[in-house]
């Protein structure tokens, strides 16, 4: 243990500060997912880690298809039409797989009315088949014969591997904070996450879907009296958070640069956890958790070592579940829940 | 209605939520021995009431005391181990298990019987097993689903539920039994029953507090009743002075007959 | 009423039901039986079941991989299978990190009777569950008072904190793990290498050749010697302590304890207000389940190759366990086992199987949670409350709304 480390310089401490604001960022986004469907569903989606998951592939995949297998360093800017379209295709990827856990692990069982726990148990089937079935992407290509012709995308018998965008994005620093050096890369992390979460906030609350998750969220069966297609409520629900997730793949890939298929799982529950922290159900609740837990990671990883980072999370989950279970802002998507 | 000794005293109990006022210096007793009927149109504070006395919630202030002791702080199964039991508006069996294990878990209540004692089938756990079975069958007689015993709760009619229901809480071995709408659902015929369980589950030697939206079932059964009304408390006394009461017909009578027209 | 009194054949006729009905007949005939057919079939049944990796059986057998070892490998999990029953299908407490549990006793004997100490495996072992008792409690007691879903998480994250400390820490071994964890105590003369191999006496295992049969002297078992030559008496004493465990849950479950487990698992509020004190019971099944799977994970330290590390404690393996009870029936002890025994086995049958046995459990978890949630082999009376609803259903000729 060394607090030294963070506390004995402050230009150590903003840059372990500002380094956590900008991981804690996507943190957030994909938090979000977790939080819309908890709020509408009162279920976690514990597939939503994979959703992310498939959207990082679907970044990298975009770069071989659109620049080829040969590595390169390119600056931002150069980057910036390939990385256009890599975000819609993690958007279009991400949307598709939560969707797809939607029809396939939620919706027979909320017809249902099932137990809790049984929907919880279907999702965590889900979640690992989606990691399993990337992981075995190239198995499947063999067994249509295509294993040559996608060796760039399903890697054969490196399938469990690292993958790598083979474009390495170089971040440009622009000007210091402290002794952290913020890059062209961890401002436009930073800014895509808050506008999207600016966007989500406003569709919640102005839209008429935004006000049907509401009505959905506070008594479903008040708002299906009232006409609200539930069904639809929770597609979209699904839907919308696929997209975040989607938009927080592309930004991992530019700050981090490869995936791998169990990659969504510890992401997945430092999302989780900033969620809870913020107040799971709570759009804003998911910012601050995101970014809390982003920094207070990072002071941890300072002040322990980096191999304890990933512990600081879960040691965090479970104080917070101890002390203030509602986190920080408090559980709500549409007001209160009793 | 003889002048018994009060076992749970409700002394100036306020409960608000947020803003809202759920009961507003309510107070009232029960006395040992008899039917009393709590009543009132919906959002009366009846359920919270009821809540107050089972340990669901805390009072905001005021005291709720039963034997003499003050409820406040008390876990919710320690309440019940004192001698109150209750069974819900909903029905909440556990719903894989049988019949008589529903009933055998409330009689498990006062046992000491703990893992040790299971595991090494001590006498002392044959003998509590053996009388927590006898009792439950009893039990199950008294209510009259004996022929059911070894079904599954979630396969018993409706009925036969809300009977599994007050046999459960009376395995407890509660002084008080709180009847939570206990006939919500029920056809006139079945509503005769129940009076008559009800008065049999009194003449068994048990207190039974009724919260009831029937005003038939509680006119001919209690033998006081309480009037709430936006949480307070309106009217109290013998059915007959409560069914002339101008301000429970105000109140209530009024509200019901619209409550029908709907 | 112009109907028969027979069953009526109705809705659940797919495969899988008329095996749990078939399973019921099985009980049934075996529960009419007088006491002492009774007591020689089950004597039968375990006389069979330890000589199993002697007499290899054909097409059971693995050619390929030592016998021993996957009939060691599948007691293990089906003694997890057992302790997570009770957790997961009994209290119904999801506990996705019960690896950590494993790792826990695995590491305390890897510690005690080598890396730090040298004590015998059998001194060792009751102090192992007594430390994975105390980590049950100590991450139960503030986990449980939470919502129920969230306890998922944070046994995932328990589990996944196990392995990080485990794989940082010097005093633990880091990551390159323990070695020569002490193996139980001989029983008989120890062996003398290289020729004597010690032990009371040999007892030789079947060769098949098609389906006949012939004693091999070659490959005998040495009885009860503890070495790295052989996985049979490793077999043997696990499959003991699994005895010992399923004899000691059928107790408890038919118990007190056991109905309060239900009551909590079907409706927490309710049971509180019958009496149960919830809490301590969720937080008894916790730290049962842990001490069982302790249990479990210091056998596995201290088997033929008494070496542990921290990869032998992968989060994946977590989720078979959890895979193995729920797809096998979760409340159903048989049902908890024969899963174990399935996860454990079928990858080292079927060797292709092996890659994609998260896979097929992953898609076999969701296809069971939406079509069958009370998993292949429920407890019996959900099986007969299913043909009653059948029944009823039929008798009303239409769906019964709740």
């Amino acid at each position: 243990m060394d607090l030294g480390a963070l506390f004995g310089n402050f230009n150590n401490f903003l840059d372990f500060t500002v380094g956590g604001l900008v991981i804690g960022a996507i943190y957030a986004l994909v938090a979000l997912g977790y939080t819309m469907v908890y709020g509408v569903l009162q279920l976690i989606n514990f597939a939503h880690s994979e959703v992310f998951m498939y959207g990082t592939f679907a970044v990298a995949w975009t770069f071989v298809l659109l620049h080829g297998t040969g590595d390169a360093s390119w600056s931002l800017g150069r980057a910036v039409p390939i990385l256009l379209v890599a975000l819609v295709a993690a958007m279009l990827m991400s949307a598709a797989i939560a969707l797809l856990v939607e029809r396939f692990a939620y919706r027979p069982l909320i017809n249902k009315n099932a137990p809790k726990l049984i929907a919880l148990i279907s999702a965590i089937g889900a979640s690992f088949a989606l990691a399993e079935a990337m992981g075995l992407r190239d198995r499947f290509a063999k067994w249509f014969g295509l294993d040559d012709n996608l060796a760039n995308y399903v890697a054969p018998n490196k399938a469990r591997d690292v993958y790598s965008n083979p474009v390495s994005i170089q971040p440009h620093g622009l000007f210091h904070i402290g002794g952290y050096s913020v890059t062209d890369v961890d401002l436009v992390v930073v800014v895509a996450a808050l506008v999207m979460m600016f966007a989500l906030d406003i569709f919640v609350r102005r839209t008429k879907f935004g006000r049907g998750i509401r009505a959905v969220a506070q008594d479903p069966e008040a708002a299906a009296l009232m006409g609200v297609n539930s069904t639809r409520v929770v597609q979209v629900t699904f839907l919308v958070g696929g997209l975040m997730a989607g938009a927080a793949a592309t930004l991992y890939m530019m700050k981090i640069g490869s995936t791998r298929q169990n990659a969504g799982f510890l992401l997945g529950v430092k999302a989780f956890t900033a969620a809870v922290m913020g107040g799971i159900g709570n759009l804003r609740g998911a910012l601050l958790g995101g970014l809390l837990l982003g920094v207070m990671e990072n002071w941890g990883s300072a002040v322990f070592g980096s191999e304890w980072k990933d512990v600081v999370a879960f040691v965090l989950l479970v104080l917070i579940l101890l002390v203030r279970p509602s986190g920080l802002l408090g559980e709500a998507l549409g007001k209160a829940r009793a | 209605m003889p002048d018994t000794a009060k076992l749970l005293e409700v002394d100036d109990v306020t409960i608000r939520f947020g803003g809202l006022t759920a009961l507003d210096s309510v107070t009232f007793d029960i006395r040992e021995g008899e039917i009393l009927g709590l009543i009132g149109p919906n959002g009366a504070g009846k359920t919270t009431c009821f809540n107050v006395m089972t340990g669901v919630y805390q009072a905001t202030s005021g005291q709720v005391r039963f034997d003499g002791a003050p409820l406040a702080k008390l876990k919710r199964h320690k309440i019940t181990k004192l001698g109150i039991a209750r069974t819900f508006q909903n029905i909440r069996l556990f719903k894989s298990m049988t019949v008589l294990e529903n009933v055998m878990v409330g009689a498990d209540a006062h046992s000491k019987v703990g893992f040790w004692d299971a595991l090494l089938r001590t006498p002392r756990h044959r003998h509590t097993e053996e009388e927590s079975t006898t009792r439950a069958k009893e039990l199950l007689k008294i209510v009259g689903i004996t022929a059911r015993h070894d079904e599954l709760a979630a396969n018993l009619s409706y009925g036969d539920q809300r009977r599994l229901e007050i046999a459960r809480a009376m395995a407890t071995g509660p002084k008080l039994l709180c009847l939570d709408e206990p006939a919500a659902g029920f056809n006139p015929a079945e509503k005769v029953k129940l009076m008559d369980l009800i008065r049999k589950v009194r003449d068994q030697g048990y207190t039974v507090l009724l919260i009831e939206h029937d005003m038939r079932l509680v006119m001919g059964v209690t033998d006081r009743i309480v009037v709430l009304e936006f949480g307070r408390k309106i009217a109290e006394g013998a059915p007959e002075e409560i069914r002339d009461n101008p301000a429970v017909i105000a109140a209530y009578l009024g509200v019901e007959e619209d409550e029908d027209a709907s | 009423m112009t109907t028969t009194p027979t069953p009526p054949v109705s809705a659940p006729t797919n495969p899988l039901f008329r095996l749990g009905l078939w399973w019921d007949g099985v009980i049934d005939r075996y529960n009419a039986l007088p006491r002492l057919y009774k007591v020689v079939l089950v004597l039968a049944f375990a006389l069979f079941v330890y000589a199993l990796p002697l007499v290899r059986p054909p097409l059971i057998a693995t050619d390929r991989i030592d016998f021993g070892g996957v009939m060691f490998a599948c007691a293990a999990y089906a003694l997890i299978a057992l302790g997570l029953n009770i957790v997961i299908g009994y209290a119904g407490l999801l506990d996705l990190g019960y690896i950590g549990f494993y790792a826990v006793g695995a590491y305390t004997t890897g510690v005690l009777t080598s890396y730090h100490w040298a004590w015998p495996f059998f001194l060792a072992l009751p102090v192992a569950v007594a430390v994975t008792m105390l980590t049950g409690v100590i991450l139960g007691a503030p986990t449980l008072r939470v919502r129920g879903d969230y306890l998922a998480i944070v046994t995932l994250g328990f589990g996944e904190i196990i392995r990080i400390c485990v794989k940082n820490i010097e005093w633990l071994g880091a990551s390159a793990g323990i070695k020569d964890i002490n193996h139980p105590n001989t029983i008989g003369p120890a062996p003398k290498p290289p020729f004597d191999p010690g032990g009371l006496f040999a007892i030789p295992r079947l060769e098949w050749n098609g389906i006949t049969p012939s004693l091999d002297h070659e490959h005998a078992t040495h009885f009860l010697v503890f070495g790295a030559r052989d996985a049979i008496p490793y077999y043997w004493l696990l499959l003991t302590a699994l005895i010992v465990v399923l004899l000691g849950d059928r107790l408890v479950k038919a118990s007190r304890v056991g109905r309060a487990w239900e009551a909590t698992r079907e409706d927490e509020d309710a049971a509180e207000l019958m009496g149960v004190p919830t809490f301590k019971y969720k937080l008894m099944a916790f730290a049962l389940g842990a001490a069982i799977g302790g249990l479990s994970g210091a056998f596995y330290a201290s088997s033929q190759s008494g070496y542990i590390s921290p990869d032998s404690f992968p989060l994946a393996t977590s989720f078979l366990f959890v895979a193995a009870v729920i797809v096998g029936g979760s409340g159903n002890r048989w049902g908890a086992m024969v899963g174990g025994v399935l996860v454990a086995y079928l990858p080292e049958r079927f060797r292709d199987f092996a890659d994609y046995r998260l896979l097929v459990f992953g898609l076999a978890l969701t296809v069971l949670a939406i079509t069958r949630p009370e998993g292949l082999l429920p407890p019996r009376r959900t099986r007969r409350a299913k043909m009653m609803e059948a029944e009823i259903e039929q008798l009303e000729e239409g769906p019964v709304d709740a």
